[in-house]
């Protein structure tokens, strides 16, 4: 008899240590990526990294200044395109979408969460590039906003059903008609959480490189206009990666701190914003 | 007294607006089409997705038909196409990186949703997220020059002396190859896997947990015997998805993987997966046929991914929806 709850215990004890094993591994990785990218990073960074355009082939130094200016330009126009409908969608959803075409949109936007960006890629290049023919900012706008849609909508969704109905109802009873107690009352109590989520999609976007290799391209020089090649950071990290050359390897793991520094903010801030509206409830 | 209550708090209704519904007021109306348009826009993305992609392949479906998928020959100078050694490349990986991560992921979901002491699971969870929240492309460069090195002069001679009698683990040490796929790949999806896994958990009735303790089970048995089969179906849905994602994941993958187009039983060996080859020969794409075919494997990508989310959508919402939302 003790001999079997010995076993038990010992089982039980053996289970746990590999749960908590299991998480300790799962996180290494994420400790290693943030120490590499922090300290091959840092000896890269410096103001001409910032400032400067690529030196050609060949030459040391340089910056990444088109890329940088080229990424926030790609993030902008993806959610100038993507936010808007992401989330009059989800609004939607959330107020008129207990029938079958809401059943519709939500699968269709969870399937959309879950499709490849490089068809994302493809699917802007048929759709714009083939018929502009030319690679632009517009183009890798349209196919990050494409990308971000999906999980502006659920996200809107979400965090307005979490809008308690007696706000709902109290502006209803007050006379408003519905469409103002939702845009007035529910979306602005909600407009925070919607903020977070937004940032979190940002934030997945702002690294994507596959959909923009036939979008946006890459440039060498400044874009000048949102119907040009635009140069981004992830993609110059992607060149530079795969290229021979020192130099550039080391501007790739400057980009990479950058993209990586930008991308933990917006999380860390999202998540910061989340835990401060728990908090107050 | 009956009749004071007919006086109009609102105004009418014109009798044309009737029709549209149950809405009392033209904004409404108004409101909720502009809405719904909105909305149309998401299940119009996903249609325009399916037809502009089967478009573009449209040429090199008509052309090879099913020899497609089964042909290995890639010559894109005599036109001849064929993606086997790539979606056999992307099916190995997917499945090493499953190999990898499913275990891991479950131990995740396991301690965050049963066992870590309530402060911990904030900080942990979050870091967990914080794996999914790194560029793709970042780890494609710490592949290059952390992860692949290690491999090549480490991993793979160690792995040669213990399991070499086996046909994967042969070959010269290059660092770049499947192996280093599988683990890029499992690094990525083990957020994916582990954040549905530990959603699906939560779902199950504390009850069921709760009746195990009480019956005097350790908390594995506990495990064991009441959540885990109440939470199966969702489990597995969890793999699909991350299945799903590791399928259509193209930059990590894409810098590590070796990029040659042979099939190797090796895992030591390089391959090339169906998303690295759109993105290393998409813009270099001359000719309409050799811009089909590449288009195809898109085509391909997107039907599987399609197909295995809308399993892993069902088999999740079925654990899900047990409990009253």
């Amino acid at each position: 008899m003790i001999d079997r709850y010995v076993r038990r215990r010992a089982v039980d004890t053996a289970f746990r240590a590999a749960c908590a094993l299991a998480t300790i591994l799962a996180l290494i990785p994420l400790g290693l990526v943030l120490y590499y990218v922090t300290v091959r990073g840092i000896g890269g960074i410096n103001l001409a990294f910032f400032t400067e355009l690529p030196k050609p082939v060949g030459e040391e130094g340089g910056g990444m200044a088109n890329a940088i200016v080229g990424t926030l330009k790609l993030v902008a126009l993806a959610c100038v395109i993507g936010i808007p409908p992401g989330v009059l969608a989800g609004v939607y959803l959330a107020e008129f979408g207990h029938n079958r075409f809401g059943q519709v949109v939500r699968f269709s936007a969870d399937v959309m969460a879950g499709i490849p960006s490089i068809t994302v890629g493809i699917f802007v290049y048929t759709l714009v590039v083939m018929h502009t023919k030319e690679f632009s900012a517009i183009a890798g706008g349209i196919a990050l906003a494409v990308l971000m849609l999906p999980t502006v909508t659920r996200t809107t969704e979400e965090l307005l059903r979490l809008v308690p109905a007696a706000l709902h109802e109290a502006a209803l009873g007050l006379g408003v008609p519905k469409w103002r107690a939702t845009l007035r009352v529910v979306l602005r109590t909600a407009a925070p959480g919607i903020a977070t989520g937004v940032m979190l999609a940002v934030a997945r976007v702002a690294g994507e490189t596959a959909p923009l290799l036939f979008t946006a391209f890459n440039n060498r020089f400044w874009a000048e206009g949102l119907d040009e090649p635009t140069a981004s950071l992830p993609v110059q990290i992607y060149t530079y990666a795969v290229s021979p050359y020192e130099d550039w390897h080391r501007q790739a793991w400057a980009a990479a701190l950058v993209l990586v520094v930008l991308v933990l903010l917006l999380n860390v801030t999202a998540r910061f914003v989340v835990r401060h509206r728990v908090r107050l409830r | 007294m009956a009749q004071d209550v007919n006086i109009p708090l609102a105004r009418p209704r014109p009798r044309w607006l009737a029709r549209f519904g149950r809405e009392v007021n033209l904004g409404d109306w108004v409101f909720r089409t502009i809405a719904a348009a909105f909305a149309a826009v998401v299940v119009a993305t996903v249609v325009a997705m399916a037809i502009e992609m089967t478009d573009a392949s449209m040429p090199s479906i008509r052309e090879f038909g099913l020899a497609f998928v089964t042909s290995t020959v890639w010559d894109p100078v005599r036109d001849v196409f064929g993606a086997l050694p790539f979606i056999y490349g992307t099916i190995v990986s997917s499945l090493l990186a499953l190999l990898i991560s499913v275990p891991i992921s479950f131990g995740v979901a396991i301690f965050l949703s049963e066992l870590a002491p309530p402060w911990l699971r904030g900080p942990v969870g979050f870091l967990v997220e914080l794996l999914a929240a790194v560029p793709s492309v970042v780890y494609g460069l710490w592949g290059i020059f952390a992860l692949a090195p290690v491999l090549r002069d480490v991993v793979e001679p160690a792995l040669a002396s213990a399991f070499g009698f086996l046909p994967f683990f042969q070959g010269p040490h290059q660092g770049f190859g499947l192996l280093a796929g599988g683990i890029i790949l499992a690094i990525m999806i083990t957020p994916t896997i582990s954040s549905v896994a530990r959603e699906v958990l939560l779902a199950v009735p504390p009850t069921l947990r709760e009746g195990a303790l009480a019956l005097g089970a350790t908390r594995w048995e506990a495990v064991r015997t009441a959540v885990l089969p109440y939470a199966r179906s969702g489990l597995i849905g969890g793999v699909i998805l991350g299945l799903g994602r590791a399928l259509g994941e193209t930059m990590a993958i894409t810098m590590v993987i070796g990029n040659r187009a042979e099939i190797s039983l090796s895992l030591f060996a390089p391959s090339y997966t169906m998303a690295s080859v759109i993105a290393n020969e998409f813009t270099e794409a001359t000719g309409d046929l050799y811009l089909a075919a590449l288009a195809e494997i898109g085509l391909l990508l997107f039907v599987v991914t399609l197909l295995l989310n809308i399993v892993a959508r069902a088999l999740v919402w079925r654990v899900s929806r047990g409990i009253a939302k």
